[in-house]
């Protein structure tokens, strides 16, 4: 098994058959490989609507059935395909300006601890004038649309559409949540992002009201893919999707009152979104530092945590003096990690809960005596969140 | 240790190092990016350097870099070889001769070189010559190791005609780097210049191979504090047979760059120390920790996992730092007569 924070299988088995190893199996490729495969799957994907005769958009297969799904729309040029490379395929920022335009719905799934999907919609096409379109598999399943519309841009035709969208969803699918990100908004001050965002919320909550919804679920956020903004919104996002998200976050609240914590994160490593925080203030700082802190490590875990020891190797190390198995002689089999900041001696720990999800958390000044008791806290929760997982998986 | 030996060697080492090349090749930026913590993209805010910028770079108490950054306009460079000569030519211990890559006029680079070199070979008959060919990023990837062959020789082949034109005697070698401040070949090359510059080298690789053979690491990496770059570093048997070549420079990219989170985070200026201790358990796999070792040094150590091997060598790690202390203060009498 594979995993971003502790690597391959260094020390395997003697007495491995030699079935397991040979095999190529989609856990043993590097984070690297497997980026390429899902992007190699993709544009296969692509390839293959195109050649495909054009026709309705198919219903969603029996596999891609409840599993939560995330619409990217808005006006084109809007950032919609950025949004989502840069999010889910690691794309740089920068070189998001050779995406070309998406012409038809871009559908791409997310291997993660809940697996959602991630609908990119060409920003031209109208699906509600459009008859081909089978609104009710597209609306049918829970789950969030994103609207994105450009901040640096006239916004005054995207709020219409967006005002049109919400009001067809409203009647047949209420429960639809509507995100709004307000988009590009880097380069531009304080102060003008938040008259931009009072307008937008203000033009539409009056057209909601003008129709008699006055408490439709849409929520704004500002957003950019230059800063870790874009992260922090598709975390809300995301978060609204969880079923009994309450109580992963007492969960983590918990755990930050008994160990004295300053903030606890639950990340999904591969894309860097949090699923759970506590309920202290969200600050942007402390989110940053511990994603970056996950990337940290994945880069040293692919140093040195990617190539095979020797069998040779190994029994030396399992031989005098410790004469234990290597498995018997580390603490815990997932992977852990602490740094220590200078700044006030405040230690961020790391502790890997399973192939997909991490806990994150930055404790308080000179803990780190503590550690030992901190890990013992930990190890308790991360069991606790294994449980939650297993028993709110989709039957 | 008794008072002579310290009013002996009160005086640090002191190198000059000059750094020079076409303007708008890159000197500036990568001094900026190896020696004030700049991350890539800030670099465009730099400005042309005028005439010259120096600069003192402490690194490892007892070896002090003189660093000149040399403005490459043409009006600077005639300047440097003519009235100012002797200045800036004279006691230099390396320079770093930066070329682009990307340059249309690659027979007047050739000749400016030229003319640098024998002003070098003039004053300072000692120096040591770096050539770095520089934004190798803007040559696709297949293309990169021909294009960078093929640009050295033509260095090499006009330092061997400078070389029998002047009748020069003295030994002319110099050591060519591709590099790029988009990657991490920048460490590379900047941590051999620095690797050659540090005194007592022979003493410090061979305390890190016993202090690595005691805790059973497979790799043990000594980082200098402000650049951290790889001063030392000692590898196991076993190690050695890492597929990654260029972790060292993919270690210190990696660090660096998380120091400017950790900077950001804590409000701490980007040069100031930033984190004493990191540990990381891959479970069965592997472990590693970085801690604070001397004043001016970092170390990081890959243990084979095992709770208790990894605890000991903490604490044998910390042991060692006394015999380690020669780090921070100057040369000692054994560095002196190595030096």
């Amino acid at each position: 098994m594979a995993s971003r924070l502790r690597g391959r299988e260094t020390f395997p088995e003697f007495d491995s058959g030699g079935g397991s190893s040979s095999q190529t199996q989609p856990d043993d490729l590097t984070p690297a490989q497997q980026n390429l495969t899902r992007v190699f799957e993709q544009n296969r994907q692509r390839q293959q609507r195109i050649n495909s005769v054009k026709g309705p958009e198919q219903a969603p297969d029996a596999s891609a059935k409840g599993k939560p799904r995330l619409l990217l729309m808005g006006q084109r040029r809007s950032g919609k395909s950025s949004i989502s490379s840069v999010v889910f395929h690691k794309l740089p920022p920068s070189e998001t300006l050779f995406l070309e335009s998406t012409a038809r719905i871009q559908k791409d799934s997310m291997p993660s601890f809940m697996d959602f999907q991630v609908w990119d919609f060409p920003g031209q096409i109208d699906i509600f004038e459009n008859p081909t379109f089978d609104i009710d598999a597209m609306f049918g399943e829970i789950g969030a649309l994103i609207w994105v519309i450009d901040a640096q841009d006239d916004y005054m035709e995207a709020v219409a559409r967006l005002n049109v969208t919400i009001l067809n969803l409203q009647r047949t699918y209420p429960n639809i949540k509507i995100e709004v990100f307000i988009h590009k908004v880097d380069g531009l001050s304080d102060d003008y992002k938040l008259d931009i965002q009072r307008d937008i919320t203000i033009r539409i909550q009056d057209e909601l009201s003008d129709h008699g919804f006055e408490n439709a679920p849409v929520t704004f956020h500002l957003t950019s893919i230059y800063n870790h903004s874009i992260f922090e919104a598709f975390s809300k996002v995301i978060q609204k999707l969880i079923p009994r998200l309450g109580i992963l976050e007492a969960m983590l609240t918990n755990l930050c009152r008994t160990c004295r914590f300053e903030k606890a994160y639950l990340f999904d490593v591969l894309s860097k979104i949090y699923i759970a925080t506590d309920s202290a203030p969200a600050d942007m700082a402390s989110y940053e530092i511990c994603s970056d802190y996950i990337d940290v490590i994945i880069d040293v875990t692919e140093v040195y945590g990617s190539w095979p020891r020797t069998p040779r190797y190994r029994e030396t190390l399992e031989g005098p003096p410790w004469n234990q198995k290597l498995e018997d002689q580390v603490a815990s089999n997932w992977a852990e990690s602490c740094m220590v900041l200078s700044d006030g001696n405040k230690p961020i720990i790391l502790r890997e809960v399973d192939r997909y999800l991490a806990l994150v958390a930055i404790m308080k000044e000179d803990s780190y005596d503590k550690m030992p008791l901190v890990n013992m806290n930990v190890e308790v929760v991360v069991e606790g969140l294994k449980d939650f997982f297993e028993i709110t998986k989709p039957k | 240790m008794p008072g002579d030996v310290r009013s002996e060697v009160k005086k640090p080492k002191k190198k000059k190092v000059l750094l020079m090349g076409k303007s708008g090749s890159g000197k500036s930026s990568m001094r900026s990016i190896i020696f004030s913590n700049y991350i890539a993209r800030d670099t465009r805010r730099l400005g042309a350097t005028i005439d010259i910028d120096l600069s003192h770079v402490k690194f490892l108490g007892n070896l002090t870099l003189n660093l000149w950054d040399c403005g490459g306009q043409e009006a600077f460079m005639e300047n440097y070889l003519t009235q100012q000569r002797v200045h800036v030519f004279s006691n230099v211990g390396v320079l770093i001769y930066v070329f682009d890559i990307e340059s249309r006029d690659v027979d007047r680079d050739m000749a400016t070189y030229v003319s640098i070199i024998s002003a070098l070979t003039q004053f300072s008959p000692t120096a040591n010559i770096y050539v770095l060919i520089h934004k190798m990023d803007l040559i696709t990837l297949h293309a990169r190791e021909a294009v960078f062959v093929d640009r050295v020789r033509l260095v090499r082949q006009k330092t061997a005609e400078f070389v029998q034109g002047a009748g020069y005697t003295g030994e002319l070698d110099l050591i060519p780097f591709a590099t790029s401040i988009w990657d991490q070949s920048l460490y590379k090359a900047w941590a051999s210049i620095i690797h050659d510059l540090v005194p007592n080298l022979s003493v410090i690789e061979s305390q890190l191979g016993s202090l690595g053979i005691l805790i059973e690491a497979e790799e043990l990496l000594l980082f200098e504090r402000t650049s951290f770059l790889v001063v030392s570093s000692w590898t196991s048997e076993e190690g050695q047979s890492n597929p990654t070549g260029d972790r060292q420079e993919r270690i210190s990219n990696i660090l660096k760059h998380f120091k400017q989170s950790i900077s950001r985070f804590t409000g701490t200026p980007r040069n100031a120390e930033q984190f004493t201790l990191m540990e990381h358990k891959a479970g069965a796999r592997f472990s590693m920790f970085a801690c604070k070792f001397t004043t001016n040094t970092y170390l990081m150590v890959i243990l084979p996992p095992g709770e208790a091997r990894f605890n000991s060598a903490k604490l044998n790690c910390q042991i060692a730092r006394e015999s380690f202390k020669f780090l921070d203060g100057p040369a000692t009498v054994s560095g002196q007569a190595l030096s």
